[in-house]
């Protein structure tokens, strides 16, 4: 068969007006049914032939997934809330700046506004090979283009915790959300669950074909902030090779707790390093109970560690060092 | 009463104004190709190929035409040979056996059309696309140019691997094969351009002597990038035939002259093509006339017997939409203790693609030897030809790398010198009516028509501030460093010989037919800004008929090089005075006297010794059509195109026909310069940086429109910005496969990514070889701004940190960090 791409093949679009509807619709349209949110990316998958699904069920006319509400101390955000909306509601800004800032450095303003913070974290990885269609281990093939090929062009591609595959996530808000403890809530047509950000990523150890655990039928439905973090000492940075519109390089999200300068408690995560939100475990223990100007250059030398770079994405283990070291500062001219 | 008996009194000529297509852009109004649709429309879909090179040794079409709606199916064997063409001059133009030809059974790179299918929806003709069955034999395939040079090395067509020059005037050049030794590369090392043998080299002067006896003498290589053309309008066409005639609605830069390109194309008579391109959503060169986009659907509608309307994706468009070609330039410069530079010794490896040789390499060496005036210079270069996409025309094509190439050679001269960068530009500035290389047969060289960019620095630093930027403390803030940097830009500017047209209409108003295409610089209009003020007639009082060659359009210059503005200024003063010169032959015939006794001014032609006594354009051009012959255009003059004479022959008689052909001399090579400065912050532990400040200094001759004139200005460097910080190709070179085919991946600026601070200003000394003094300012920015950035990245963090542009955020890191470089990298431009 010939192959062409960027041409959308035909489906038939459903636009539900409640998650019920939109979940009936998963569960009597089976594997044959597409979720689709902002579509930024799921359009262009289709556009280039490679998903092709008979039915598409758009959650744009679902009102109750979108907005900012309270539940007691937390917030609660409908995963249809734009990441303009995110990233300028007041009491994001307010209790969870980490989160308005990377919402913020999404992409450009033009897909802030059709994009969605649900779509940002539920999407697939903008790895060359596998969304140009090359049947790699993670399309169902038998070899990873970018890191087992001997010309493979991986400046993009992953540091941390690949397995076969080395593909990143490419999301910008996901590290903010594990940072902050976010809870997930996920619905299907026999009933739904709660679970935390950090759970519902999946690296290629778990699963090579897939970022996240939404299986067929399941949607994302909202994106609960508890108080954990509320209020804390927060610091967003993303590095890419635009300074708008396009993915990252490498960003960290980081959430502290601090007694003047003294960290007692963190989250630090960084993006794009990995298949999944990469957290830096051995840094946050190490960095506990330390002045944050005293422990900086120790964390900055600690948080490479474990990294295997490929030829071409060396740079990303110096970035992960440098970004601990600003990061703890809180200074990005630091 | 105004009078205006002077060649050309500017008063609407320099002057902002509200364009003719203005208010049709905002309101949505405006139809690009795109837009446009005919009664029982076909859609085109092109099969591509998935590899890159091979030929194709199955292709069974069965399947694919037995899905209902599936119209036609167009393939190779069925185009028209390649036609021989003529020039403006008369020239005839052999066809080339190697050309591109729209759809080919052996395709040279990924992405290259095979076949076009038309079907009655996208939807149909993608399923007809996957029902071809179809299949390959691999051929060997080269992505690097230095790859091929290699012994050893594939060659990228089966015929060789570079072009050579023509064995005799007059005859095409050839493919050939060119190899290097493996002694040549291993002389060179791995981060320095081997000087193997050269396929066309040319010298003045001494240059070993210069460089012995040079102060310093640096040996630099450097790598430009390869860049995909990134219009927002895709190359689009919706072509239909009637009576045996075609017409064809399609985004191009130019109008009048896409005839002839179609007509060479599709072997045609020029007679039987109307092309319709009111709108054209952006070219820099690459649609510059007509191309694959244009052809496919005319023959897929002459075959389905049906409009068929090519609306190219953006997949479409990284493969046929053509790209700048990457120069791997060798500088041996020679400077003595002032910065003056003796000698140049520069050798440059053009990626080619596979198709028609591209002109970047050798016009590197032209640019050079202008732009920086070596006392003695030897350019050697080679056009090797690669498995990649077709390269095109891409603003100041050759001149924007030779910017790049020799900008930071000056700037690290400087410094290793103890030297003020911008002293060393100005010193090497041309002035005058500068020498510009190659020597002609004689030895002698051309000459430019002139050259005030030792002003344009001057000015430009004065508003830069730029000693007081360098002289200030180094700011020092955190992880932050600052460098500035200043280069220079130049590219032709303009080029002599084309018609102008308009009527005056017995309603006394002044109606243009031009033959300018609209790819939004807006010199489609601006140059009848000198009608206009010619006549001595309100802006109000013109009307501009563009656009659609149906509608009787005067031949016009192609749309690309930036060479309208000085081109068609030249043809519309020359059609002014046509009409002076009638208007007052009219009156004279009217009132009496003779013509001599008149004068033009107030939309009137009236006695120089009384003013009452006159006629109003509305009387002259109603007595013009009473007097018939060259007054009302049933007489045309025979120096002017014959487009244009068909165009008279049709507004015959509608009232005062004015129509001439650009003879006013011109001495000399026309070019305009550009000083960039620029200023950068880097980020030395995220690689990030960005540009803080620019300034485009001009000098381009008199302004004829300064909101356009800013606007080139602004625009352009933004795209030498895009080659200096994002814009690239990547390529799998063990697949030959690109890998960056998207806006995401290929990275073009935005809006978004515009310097903090953008000024500009504008010498604005005339240019003495052109009676309106303007040349045109869209090609030099680009190369100007892309240098003064990187010099400025070099003044950041160092001399020799980079080896290749576009310098992105793991590059400067690199540069901090040399264990995180990449390893074997070499010299390819595309990783």
């Amino acid at each position: 068969m010939a192959i062409i791409r960027d041409g959308m093949p035909p489906f038939d679009l459903f636009r539900p007006t409640s998650v019920g509807d939109a979940l009936a619709l998963a569960g009597r349209l089976g594997a044959d049914a597409w979720i689709l949110a902002g579509g930024f990316d799921s359009l262009e998958r289709f556009k280039d032939r490679i998903k092709r699904p008979k039915a598409v069920i758009d959650l744009g006319a679902i009102d109750e997934l979108r907005g900012v509400r309270r539940e007691g101390s937390d917030l609660v955000i409908g995963a249809m809330t734009t990441l303009t909306e995110v990233s300028r509601h007041p009491d994001i800004r307010e209790r969870f700046g980490l989160l308005s800032e990377a919402a913020a450095a999404v992409a450009s303003p033009q897909i802030r506004n059709q994009g969605t913070l649900g779509g940002n974290i539920a999407q697939d990885t903008r790895c060359w090979y596998y969304r140009s269609g090359w049947t790699c281990y993670r399309a169902g093939g038998g070899t990873c283009f970018a890191g087992e090929s001997p010309q493979g062009q991986n400046r993009e591609h992953a540091i941390f915790g690949a397995e076969g595959c080395v593909a990143v996530n490419p999301s910008d808000t996901a590290p903010a959300l594990v940072a902050l403890e976010a809870r997930l809530l996920i619905k299907n047509p026999k009933g739904g669950r709660e679970i935390a950000a950090e759970d519902f990523f999946v690296g290629p150890d778990q699963d090579i074909t897939r970022l996240n655990i939404l299986a067929p039928g399941e949607m994302l439905t909202a994106i609960r902030l508890p108080a954990t973090w509320s209020g804390a000492t927060f610091y967003f940075e993303k590095v890419s090779d635009r300074p708008v519109w396009d993915f990252p390089l490498v960003n960290i999200a980081a959430a502290m707790r601090l007694t003047g300068d003294r960290i007692d408690q963190s989250h630090l995560v960084l993006g794009a390093v990995a298949a999944r939100p990469w957290r830096l475990l051995e840094v946050e223990a190490a960095v506990a109970g330390r002045d944050r100007n005293d422990v900086a250059e120790a964390a900055s030398r600690l948080a490479p560690k474990g990294a295997v770079v490929l030829p071409q994405n060396g740079y990303k283990a110096v970035l992960a060092a440098n970004l601990i070291k600003r990061a703890l500062l809180g200074n990005r001219d630091a | 009463m105004a009078e205006n008996d002077a060649l050309f009194t500017p008063k609407l000529t320099g002057r902002d104004y509200v364009t003719p297509d203005l208010r049709a852009k905002l309101t949505g109004k405006a139809r690009f190709a795109a837009d446009f649709r005919a009664e029982g429309m076909l859609v085109c879909k092109l099969l591509k190929s998935p590899l890159p090179h091979a030929r194709v040794t199955h292709l069974d079409l069965r399947a694919a035409l037995a899905i209902p709606g599936v119209r036609a199916i167009l393939t190779a064997d069925e185009l028209p040979p390649p036609a021989d063409s003529v020039s403006d001059s008369g020239a005839v133009i052999k066809a080339s056996p190697w050309a591109e030809r729209a759809l080919t059974m052996e395709p040279l790179y990924q992405g290259e059309p095979i076949l076009a299918v038309a079907a009655i929806d996208e939807a149909t003709a993608n399923a007809a696309i996957e029902a071809v069955d179809i299949a390959y034999e691999a051929l060997p395939f080269v992505i690097d140019p230095l790859d091929s040079l290699r012994p050893g090395g594939a060659n990228a067509r089966t015929e060789g691997n570079v072009w050579l020059p023509s064995a005799k005037p007059g005859e095409l050049p050839q493919i050939g094969e060119l190899k290097w030794t493996a002694a040549e590369f291993g002389a060179a090392g791995q981060n320095r351009l081997p000087l193997g043998k050269a396929a066309d080299q040319w010298s003045y002067g001494e240059v070993e002597a210069s460089l012995s006896q040079a102060a310093l003498v640096l040996d630099e290589t450097f790598v430009t990038p390869n860049v995909s053309h990134q219009a927002l309008e895709t190359r689009s066409a919706l072509a239909w035939w009637e009576n045996g005639k075609l017409h064809l609605a399609v985004g191009s830069q130019s109008t009048s002259q896409t005839v002839p390109a179609i007509a060479k194309w599709l072997n045609m008579d020029v007679n039987d093509i109307t092309v319709i391109s009111e709108y054209t959503g952006g070219g820099f060169g690459g649609k510059g006339t007509a191309s694959v986009a244009a052809i496919i659907p005319a023959l897929l509608a002459k075959k389905a017997h049906a409009p068929v309307m090519l609306r190219a994706s953006r997949e479409d468009e990284q493969s046929i939409g053509r790209a700048r070609p990457s120069l791997i330039g060798r500088m041996r410069a020679g400077f003595a203790k002032d910065g003056r530079l003796l000698g140049l010794d520069m050798f440059v490896v053009m990626d080619n693609g596979p198709y028609e040789e591209q002109n970047d390499a050798r016009t590197s060496g032209r640019i050079t030897s202008l732009l920086y005036q070596p006392q003695a210079m030897r350019w050697r270069g080679v056009a090797v030809l690669t498995n990649t996409p077709t390269r095109g025309p891409q603003t100041a094509p050759g001149g924007l790398q030779a910017s790049a190439l020799l900008g930071p050679v000056l700037a690290k001269a400087a410094r290793r010198l103890g030297l003020d960068p911008l002293a060393v530009c100005r010193i090497n500035a041309p002035e005058g009516r500068p020498p510009v290389g190659p020597p002609k047969p004689d030895g002698s060289l051309n000459a430019a028509t002139s050259a005030f960019v030792k002003q344009a620095l001057d000015r430009g630093a004065a508003t830069f501030r730029w000693q007081t930027r360098r002289s200030r403390p180094v700011p020092v803030r955190g992880s932050v460093r600052h460098g500035i940097g200043v280069a220079t830009g130049c590219y032709v500017a303009g080029t002599v010989g084309f018609d102008g047209l308009f009527v005056i209409t017995p309603q006394g108003r002044l109606r243009i037919h031009t033959g300018i295409g609209n790819l939004g610089t807006e010199s489609f209009s601006d140059a009848q800004r000198v009608a206009a003020d010619t006549l001595d007639m309100p802006w109000e009082a013109c009307e501009i008929v563009w656009g659609n060659t149906g509608r009787h359009l005067a031949w016009s210059c192609v749309s690309g090089g930036s060479q309208t503005i000085h081109a068609m200024s030249r043809a519309a003063l020359a059609t002014s005075l046509d009409a002076r010169a009638k208007l007052k032959e009219i009156a004279a015939k009217t009132l009496g006297g003779t013509p001599e006794d008149y004068v033009v001014g107030g939309q009137r032609v009236f006695r120089r010794d009384s003013g009452d006594q006159g006629l109003s354009f509305a009387d002259a051009a109603q007595r013009a059509i009473e007097l018939g012959g060259i007054y009302d255009g049933h007489q045309c003059p025979a120096e002017v195109n014959k487009a244009t004479q068909a165009a008279v022959a049709a507004l015959a008689g509608q009232g005062l026909v004015a129509v001439a052909r650009d003879t006013f001399p011109r001495d000399g090579q026309t070019y305009s310069y550009v000083a960039a400065f620029a200023e950068v912050e880097v980020d030395i532990e995220t690689g990030k940086y960005r540009v803080t400040d620019l300034h485009a200094e001009a000098d381009a001759g008199i302004v004829v429109h300064p909101r356009a004139f800013a606007g080139q200005l602004a625009g352009r460097s933004m795209l030498g910005i895009g080659h200096v910080a994002t814009q690239k190709w990547f390529y799998d070179k063990e697949h030959g496969i690109p890998m960056s085919r998207r806006f995401y991946q290929s990275r073009p600026p935005s809006i978004l990514c515009f310097p903090e601070q953008f000024t500009w200003g504008s010498v604005g000394i005339p240019d003495p070889q052109t009676p309106i003094g303007a040349r045109g300012i869209g090609e030099p920015p680009t190369g100007a701004a892309c240098a003064a950035v990187l010099c400025a990245l070099n003044d950041a963090l160092g001399d020799d940190k980079f080896l290749r542009a576009p310098v992105m955020a793991d590059a400067v890191l690199a540069a901090i960090e040399p264990e995180s470089r990449q390893t074997a990298v070499g010299l390819s431009a595309n990783v």
